[in-house]
């Protein structure tokens, strides 16, 4: 970021002049996010010397994955303009509901339900905000209400409070292989592929990024955006739902605000990863790195000692500051 | 943009007729008076007691919300959005408690000034943050919901503080009669002086024009740059005063946000202002609130769950807003 001034007073090679690093960036949109991550690691070392090491990164990697599943709600949604703010309601709730229901049920059977439930949630989502044209943030709003409310009652119901968190979800969501390998890329890996590949080489994709840039343009050439909307926000349902299980393993608690604290920042890492809230424009893989980036930046935050209301201001500063200069750089 | 037409021709026709297009264009917000006017009669004959007492503790309980729905309100008429507005109400509802702590009464009224121009403050950052970086509302406001509510850390750690013994007492106790709370009164003077003269001079007409179309208003001659930044100074005032009703009502201050944003976007919504922008007034929304929270207290005496509230206050939300955009389908069709 701070190259483009540098850029400007040296200018020799053209791809160092700051409308060169412009089409390098837009182009390319991933190197200035790779490289602030590196940025940021590197800062860790000299904040803390010696703290970068495998146990570490693994140790990162295992809390930017769960973060890094509802940023793909957020991404996937504000491709067609929407957002999805109740993926932190959903995520809590498919945890909850398998910690107390695995004691009767069995494991695939609660995660099942646990899905069934959060699809039928983002099913809802999607056609209020497809068939009703209720504004998005307002559907998902209301339906986060909802969530919470019945995910109350079921806990009253079911007296039993969290301490059911299965097995099978604490080794996947906290273990490390050797130690440094977080076990929960098992799931991440083929998931985040999967949403990569969905984006950028089916029709379905293209149909998200066509209805986020042009609206009227898509109705016209034949897009069915309801259908499309209703189908989008059940994907984005039953990803939260799955984050939800890596959530309840990483902390092995389940309660029914467990995810709630992850949903502003699943926000800010898809803007921060480059997609933008108007739609049209995004990648999944820029949202990744900025879940990481996020991940590093409390990590270091959390390494100075400040205490917690330093640490909020400076995180919060920090979203702005990001996302100001990835805009800069990157329109006009 | 209506509004000027509107006033020229208003001067010269029939108080009759004035009144029917005032019916006509304050015609949800009517709507949600005959709601509000039909709960408390429900209200009455679901808990016969229900009296004085019950519209004094509902006054006082609406009063930081509703001021949270007027700050929303401010943003979202210039086509922004506020999530920030918990955040500023936590920072200077601390300011204002841990100033006023052991303090004398005089010295609070310096203080209370003092928070009102803060949260003019702090609202200016959010609107230039916005104008000037570039990057959407929704995200910087995002961001500054982490630095207002850092700063509220700061300044008290825990809950703790304490308010002026008069400014306890403008929100407690009723006003002439027994079944008008001070707080509402309070509530309606504060959010009318503060709105009417805006409404009616240029900044409030600029406003509207810019959250109708920013580009129109650009070329017009209206300043965007400042119209944008002033719409959310008003919205960190309203905080500002939504923050020091919290510390007159609970006579502390705390420094965690609580869910005054996203009631306030609800509110908002209900209260029949557009997220676009340019649609809707500030008294919408405020009544809104009441009838949220008057929902709530009735189904108390109902005996319903507190959390199938909560899921009953969401599917309000969503119907409300699905019925009105059905609505909107229709006429457009």
């Amino acid at each position: 970021m701070s190259g483009v001034a540098d850029a400007t007073t040296t200018t020799r090679p053209s791809w160092m002049t700051a409308s060169g690093i412009r089409t390098l960036v837009r182009e390319h949109p991933m190197v200035p996010l790779v490289g602030l991550l590196a940025l940021l690691v590197a800062l860790s070392e000299v904040i803390r010397p010696g703290i970068v090491s495998p146990n570490w990164a693994g140790v990162l990697l295992r809390g930017a994955v769960p973060l890094a599943i509802l940023a793909a709600c957020q991404t996937i949604t504000m491709l067609t303009a929407g957002i999805d703010l109740s993926v932190g309601a959903v995520a809590s709730m498919s945890g909850f509901l398998v910690a107390t229901l695995v004691g009767d049920t069995g494991l695939v059977l609660a995660i099942v339900i646990a899905l069934a439930v959060s699809a039928l949630v983002g099913l809802v989502n999607g056609i209020g905000a497809g068939v009703f044209k209720v504004h998005p943030l307002i559907m998902t709003l209301g339906m986060s209400l909802v969530v919470l409310g019945l995910a109350n009652v079921w806990q009253v119901m079911r007296v039993q409070t969290g301490s059911g968190v299965p097995t099978e979800f604490r080794q996947l969501g906290a273990n490390l292989f050797f130690g440094f390998i977080p076990v929960n890329l098992l799931l991440f890996v083929p998931l985040a592929l999967l949403v990569i590949f969905t984006l950028n080489r089916t029709g379905f994709g293209r149909l998200l990024y066509a209805i986020g840039d042009n609206p009227v343009a898509s109705r016209l050439s034949g897009a069915k955006s309801w259908q499309v909307l209703a189908v989008l926000y059940l994907i984005s349902g039953v990803l939260a739902g799955i984050a939800g299980f890596l959530f309840s393993g990483l902390t092995n608690t389940a309660s029914v605000t467990l995810a709630d604290s992850a949903l502003l920042p699943s926000v800010a890492a898809a803007v921060i990863g480059g997609t933008s809230i108007f739609g049209g424009r995004g990648t999944y893989s820029g949202t990744i790195i900025g879940a990481l980036i996020l991940t590093v930046i409390s990590s270091i935050l959390s390494s100075l000692g400040y205490p917690e209301a330093v640490r909020q201001i400076l995180f919060g500063s920090m979203i702005v500051f990001v996302a100001a200069a990835y805009t800069r750089i990157t329109t006009d | 943009m209506n509004a000027a037409v509107g006033a020229a021709v208003e001067s010269r026709s029939s108080p009759l007729a004035t009144l029917g297009r005032l019916v006509r264009r304050n015609v949800w917000t009517l709507g949600l008076l005959v709601i509000l006017a039909l709960l408390l009669v429900a209200t009455k004959i679901i808990q016969p007691s229900y009296g004085p007492a019950g519209i004094q503790g509902l006054a006082i309980s609406v009063l930081p919300l509703a001021l949270a729905a007027a700050a929303q309100t401010s943003a979202v008429l210039a086509r922004g959005i506020d999530l920030s507005i918990g955040s500023m109400m936590a920072l200077t509802s601390v300011v204002s408690a841990r100033l006023m702590d052991d303090q004398t009464e005089g010295f609070a009224i310096l203080v209370v000034a003092g928070v009102l121009i803060l949260g003019l403050v702090i609202g200016a950052v959010n609107g230039a943050l916005v104008v000037f970086t570039r990057v959407p509302d929704i995200v910087v406001t995002l961001a500054m919901l982490f630095v207002w509510a850092g700063a509220a850390l700061l300044v008290l750690n825990t809950p703790g503080g304490g308010s002026a013994k008069w400014l306890s007492d403008l929100t407690r106790g009723p006003l002439f009669t027994d079944w008008l709370p001070q707080a509402a009164v309070l509530l309606v003077a504060v959010v009318a002086v503060i709105w009417i003269p805006i409404r009616r001079s240029r900044l409030g007409l600029s406003i509207y024009a810019v959250g109708s179309d920013p580009l129109a208003a650009f070329r017009s001659g209206v300043s965007v740059t400042r119209t944008k930044i002033f719409s959310y100074m008003l919205a960190g005032l309203f905080s500002a005063i939504g923050g020091l009703a919290l510390t007159a009502t609970t006579g502390i201050g705390t420094p965690v946000p609580g869910p005054y944003t996203l009631m306030s976007v609800a509110a908002v919504v209900l209260g029949g202002v557009s997220l676009a922008g340019g649609r809707g007034g500030i008294f919408g929304p405020v009544i809104a609130v009441i009838i949220l929270s008057l929902l709530r207290t009735d189904m108390t005496f109902l005996n319903v769950d507190t959390n199938l509230a909560t899921v009953a206050q969401g599917l309000i939300l969503v119907g409300v807003v699905m019925v009105g955009s059905l609505i909107q389908m229709r006429r457009e069709r």
